[in-house]
């Protein structure tokens, strides 16, 4: 082989092994955070979201954190403080029984009810971004109350 | 004397009818027309334009018969059953044989597009037997459209009294994709859905597009980098730019009507409050406080006063206050939740949207509260765009699930309710001052 060949063959590898990396970084998603048993690991994504539960719903119009939203939120502020490496981001929304402008200020409304209530609980204000939706990013959509109160709510997304 | 009347009851059935005391023998009509029973929309002969081009002379005519159709105020004659399939510009018209036909008006046009559009039209009272109007336009090659809508418009205006709304753009939010995740652009086009022209690409959400008094600029709310933002986008040039990060988030823009500032709401910590904004400064000016939601501010016609809507006293209200902020007054007392106020080019109105027993409404109000009119009651309608002549609003009704919005109009009496033709699902209109 000329020196030519070897250092194609060489850069060849080179990227085979630069695209073996770029695949096991993408596949960092939480499915692979399941361990052999179907729980989610500790301090994962997933455990965030299964076993704690990453979002808060609100009554019409309201931003008042229900009993229920509290203890969600206790729970959430345990696992952050636990965890104090994730980032997190308090995203706000709205039904779609409002109007555009006015469920965005609502959504941060809701989304600045959550992040007090995170600090409250000893969650370091350094780490809480937040961002309203408004009414533009619904996850269930029909006509009734039963998707309404679904979309009234406000998530906490943790990297 | 009996046609005669009729123009003359057109006219006031696009003025201000409420004015209109109970003194004269037309107030019955007028009353009727305002109620959308019994208003006769005044019936018109337009036909076709004569041309070198004799399939340019069709078209043009087709567009401005399309035109005052969608008004709701002509009935047009059947352009095949007329005395004149071609109308002639220089010879006074036979009035006796247009009266035949039951047209009170009759109008003649000349459209050229060799090089240059040149248009001329002249409308006839078939009745006094005199010239209304005369009017020539032209220009450049590509702009034939806008030359029907200025016929239009003369047209319009001519028998009316009002100003014209034809040769005017519509501004508004495109929606595509599944509900969930949709892609919201904004696009720009004719009235009549002519020459629809895409803005923004769609790769952030862009929303609430808000036109300057002269139309040559919009602000509207992007979602940059993630955050809602308040950009400014120069029509002309396609340049669009961040006003600053104010607060958290900055929304609901509207301009001032000299073009000079912003009014917008600024979110910080859950409150948002109104700012305005000299258009090139950094310097917000606070105009109202408090841990409420003051948002959807809008200048009256004079730059004097500032309507928004707040949250303050519980629900959603209408509040007015100066340009300068501070010393608010509640304006809406009504049953229900009002919001999205702007006021009429005139100054004389407040269009809102308001949410009552469970449906929503788009209506008008004077500036003190009073005179409650609801034009339009649905699962959900939204978001009044107010006509330059003030005559006519645009809003956008959405069905709801997994359907979307479409664009409407209606008059300020609740008439001839028309869809605005869109490519695809549409929202928040924002119609354009007069073009010329």
């Amino acid at each position: 082989m000329n020196p030519k060949t070897i250092m194609s063959i060489f850069f060849r590898a080179l990227a085979m092994l630069g695209l073996v990396i770029f695949v096991s970084a993408c596949a960092r998603t939480p499915a692979t955070d399941l361990n052999a048993s179907g729980t989610a690991a500790a301090g994962s994504q997933q455990e965030f979201l299964v076993t704690v539960g990453d979002r808060v719903f609100f009554e019409t119009g309201s931003s008042v954190i229900s009993a229920t939203g509290q203890q969600t939120l206790d729970k959430q502020a345990a696992w952050l403080n636990r965890y104090s490496n994730y980032r997190i981001l308090i995203e706000g929304h709205a039904d779609e029984r409002g109007t555009r402008e006015y469920n965005i200020a609502l959504g941060a409304r809701r989304a600045a009810a959550v992040v007090n209530y995170l600090i409250s609980r000893g969650v370091s204000a350094n780490r809480i971004t937040s961002k309203s939706f408004g009414k533009e990013r619904p996850v269930a959509v029909c006509n009734d109350i039963s998707c309404w109160s679904q979309n009234r709510r406000a998530v906490t997304v943790v990297n | 004397m009996k046609l005669l009347n009729r123009r003359a009851v057109l006219k006031l059935g696009t003025s201000c009818a409420a004015f209109i005391a109970a003194t004269s023998p037309v107030l019955a009509l007028v009353k009727i027309t305002v109620t959308g029973g019994n208003f006769t929309p005044l019936p018109i002969a337009i036909p076709d334009f004569a041309s070198a081009n004799s399939a340019f002379g069709r078209e043009m005519s087709d567009i401005v018969r399309s035109d005052l159709k969608s008004s709701g105020l002509f009935s047009l004659i059947d352009p095949a059953s007329l005395p004149l399939l071609v109308g002639n510009i220089s010879a006074n018209p036979d009035f006796a044989s247009w009266r035949t036909t039951g047209a009170d008006a009759v109008v003649m046009g000349q459209v050229e597009n060799a090089g240059q559009v040149q248009g001329s039209v002249r409308v006839w009272d078939t009745q006094a037997a005199e010239q209304v109007v005369g009017k020539s336009y032209s220009a450049s090659g590509n702009a034939s459209r806008r030359i029907a809508h200025q016929m239009s418009d003369a047209i319009y205006s001519s028998l009316t009294g009002e100003g014209g709304y034809f040769d005017t753009k519509v501004v508004y939010v495109a929606e595509s994709g599944p509900k969930a995740n949709r892609t919201k652009r904004l696009a720009i086009m004719d009235l009549d859905g002519a020459n629809t022209q895409y803005l923004t690409s769609g790769k952030t959400l862009t929303l609430t597009p808000r036109f300057s008094s002269n139309g040559k600029l919009l602000t509207y709310l992007n979602f940059d980098n993630g955050q809602p933002r308040v950009f400014l986008l120069d029509l002309a040039s396609g340049r669009q730019q961040n006003i600053g990060n104010f607060g958290q988030m900055t929304f609901s823009p509207r301009f001032s009507p000299d073009g000079r500032s912003l009014v917008f709401s600024v979110e910080q910590g859950g409150a948002t409050n109104l700012y305005s904004l000299a258009i090139g400064s950094n310097k917000p000016i606070q105009l109202t406080s408090g841990s409420a939601i003051d948002t959807g501010g809008c200048y009256s016609p004079d730059g004097q006063k500032i309507i928004f809507e707040s949250d303050r006293g519980g629900s959603q209200q209408i509040y007015i206050m100066g340009a300068g902020g501070g010393g608010a007054q509640r304006v809406s007392y009504g049953k229900g939740s009002y919001s999205t106020p702007v006021f009429s080019p005139k100054g004389d109105l407040i269009a809102f949207t308001k949410q009552s027993n469970g449906q929503f409404h788009v209506g008008t109000m004077k500036p003190d509260g009073s005179g409650e009119r609801v034009l339009v009651s649905s699962f959900h309608a939204e978001g009044p765009s107010w006509s330059p002549n003030g005559k006519v609003i645009m809003f956008f009704r959405d069905p709801g699930g997994n359907s979307g919005p479409q664009l409407y109009s209606v008059d300020i009496w609740g008439r001839n309710e028309q869809k605005i033709p869109t490519q695809g699902f549409a929202s928040d209109p924002a119609w354009s001052p007069l073009l010329s």
